[in-house]
């Protein structure tokens, strides 16, 4: 079974977020960037596959090149090789222009199955996996928590909303969108780590790859919410900021 | 020239979230001076036609197919194509449900447009919208907008307008139309939908919650925040990757995925406040955050709010707690 997975660096999950001086993005040169949960989870999947059913694992990346230590850590944790679409079109391009670079490099490589996570931690738009799809003309489930493969198909178990499930059968090859929590992820190791060093990375732009487009949707603005509750914030000593708390929860909110 | 609102529906019982995104319609409708229409898929449409009839909508449009009885995306796209390839709206509308995200986004690519998911307000200015959404999991905000002349494709976010703002209104016209469809284009088979297993814990009946997440750290500290738990009285609950890590059972998740709750006090211990989070919680009637990070979105909706260690915080509460109960 060959799969890709596709894969997107996000900043830490903890970062301090500054806003940039043009109002349309964030400052990225004081942050640490790593892979998006959810896709480190649809790795580990497409690793736990191949081990069950043999074949190929390969690493799918779009962005700048700060993202070849994501791909090497997918690398260390088994992927057998990467491809990278470094481009500076990425920093505009819409969900729609990525997909259609994201689909031109796995036309290319013919493989059984697509996995990408449900969303990104950043952008967090959750439409890349189902957009590739339509492009590659593939049949899709999306916010997967299970994945049986079955010679020519695969059974897939998706997360519905308020604690409902749903299993879906679909041909190969497909795409799916994996919700976190699926697994239990590996960590490198350090042999896998130094095996990472002589893996294959192959590098495309959009002009070597024939795609462009216009962004349909346009990012105009990012800011700070408006707070829609003015909270009481209480301060003090860790004992202090309890004693004011329970105060409130007896007084005003009447619960003690 | 419309707005069309795709409203959701599984086995004849509305999705809740579809009649926020009514109301969003209906608003915009008026500001931008065009009429609303309404969609929805159905093997069997006629009870559901009727109670939309009472709302004000210019024209229900529903989609009939014994082939749209359970939802695929692959069908549902099929379908919803034909409709907004007829009705060519401006604007199509969706509630930003789970199923939703299965499928918008591939109607959307078939006009070659984007999807804005997950919309939490819409501005108009100069007959323009500009569309807001969330980024980072809530921590900062951004304006959208589409260029062209559409049609444009939003889904809008559970709890962005508010279900009892629809406006009743004369009984609209209904044209059913039935989708050229067939069989051999769908190809998810889906099964029935299933719950694991019945939940041993009913959040929802609880008068105070104490939920716990990331900032706990590890396992083995959950038992702490099950402490002030009990000595408040109230129910244990997580967030999501409390309960992916194993850590508490899915039954004491709240979120989209997990219970919906609105107790009279919720505290949020370690908890960020990511919008998957939020809609679980939200309606509760106090809500009290403890995180370290001042600018983590718990603190936007919470009515009390302490910036501190949790691990310093929590212990001080328990003691507080256990004196003023004597």
């Amino acid at each position: 079974m060959k799969i890709i997975v596709s894969i997107k660096q996000v900043p830490v999950r903890d970062s301090q977020l500054r806003i940039d001086s043009n109002g349309r993005w964030i400052q990225e040169n004081d942050l640490s960037f790593e892979i998006n949960e959810p896709n480190a989870y649809a790795l580990e999947e497409a690793l736990q596959l191949k081990e069950k059913h043999g074949g190929e694992v390969v690493a799918l990346c779009a962005g700048p090149a700060r993202a070849t230590q994501t791909i090497r850590e997918a690398l260390a944790k088994g992927a057998d090789r990467a491809i990278h679409i470094e481009d500076d079109a990425l920093a505009s391009a819409d969900t729609l222009g990525l997909a259609k670079l994201l689909a031109k490099a796995v036309e290319a490589e013919k493989p059984d199955l697509i996995l990408t996570g449900l969303q990104s931690d950043d952008l967090g738009n959750g439409q890349t996996g189902v957009v590739l799809a339509e492009l590659l003309g593939l049949p899709h489930g999306t916010i997967i928590m299970q994945v049986q493969a079955t010679g020519q198909s695969i059974r897939v178990k998706r997360e519905l909303e308020d604690g409902w499930f749903q299993h879906v059968d679909m041909p190969l090859p497909a795409v799916l969108t994996i919700q976190s929590g699926i697994n239990k992820l590996r960590y490198a190791t350090l042999m896998g780590i130094k095996k990472a060093k002589s893996k294959e990375i192959k590098r495309l732009t959009a002009a070597e790859m024939g795609v462009s487009s216009e962004p349909v949707a346009v990012l105009e603005r990012v800011y700070l919410p408006l707070r829609s509750k003015q909270t009481q914030l209480l301060t003090g000593t860790a004992q202090e900021a309890a004693a004011k708390l329970v105060e409130k929860l007896k007084f005003e909110v009447r619960v003690i | 020239m419309s707005i069309l609102v795709v409203m959701e529906q599984r086995g004849g019982v509305w999705n809740k979230m579809s009649w926020e995104t009514l109301a969003a319609g209906q608003q915009l409708a008026k500001e931008m001076s065009l009429p609303l229409t309404v969609a929805f898929l159905s093997d069997d449409v006629d009870k559901l036609a009727a109670e939309l009839a009472t709302r004000r909508i210019s024209l229900i449009l529903p989609l009939q197919h014994a082939l749209l009885k359970s939802y695929t995306a692959d069908g549902y796209t099929v379908a919803l194509e034909q409709l907004i390839r007829k009705a060519s709206p401006r604007l199509v509308l969706f509630p930003h449900t789970y199923q939703v995200r299965d499928f918008a986004p591939k109607v959307a690519t078939r006009f070659q447009q984007v999807l804005i998911s997950d919309v939490v307000g819409i501005r108009i200015e100069n007959g323009i919208p500009t569309y807001v959404r969330q980024l980072f999991q809530g921590k900062l905000n951004a304006d959208v907008t589409l260029a062209g002349p559409g049609p444009h494709f939003v889904s809008i976010q559970a709890g962005a307008y508010r279900a009892d703002h629809v406006e009743a209104g004369q009984a609209a016209a209904t044209d059913v139309m039935t989708p050229e469809l067939s069989a051999s284009q769908i190809r998810q088979t889906p099964d029935e939908p299933f719950r694991e297993s019945a939940r041993a814990v009913d959040l929802t009946a609880a008068d105070i919650i104490v939920s716990v997440g990331r900032g706990i750290k590890d396992k083995e500290n959950i038992s702490l925040i099950a402490d002030l738990a009990k000595a408040l009285g109230g129910e244990l609950a997580a967030s999501r990757p409390i309960c992916d890590s194993g850590w508490l059972p899915m039954e004491r998740q709240v979120g989209s995925s997990g219970q919906t709750v609105s107790p009279k006090v919720y505290m949020a211990v370690g908890i960020s406040g990511a919008i998957q989070h939020l809609v679980g919680m939200k309606g509760a009637k106090t809500i009290v955050a403890i995180n370290k990070d001042a600018n983590a979105p718990i603190f936007e909706v919470a009515d009390y709010g302490i910036v501190g260690d949790l691990f310093e915080v929590v212990p001080a509460l328990i003691a507080e707690v256990k004196k003023a109960r004597g």
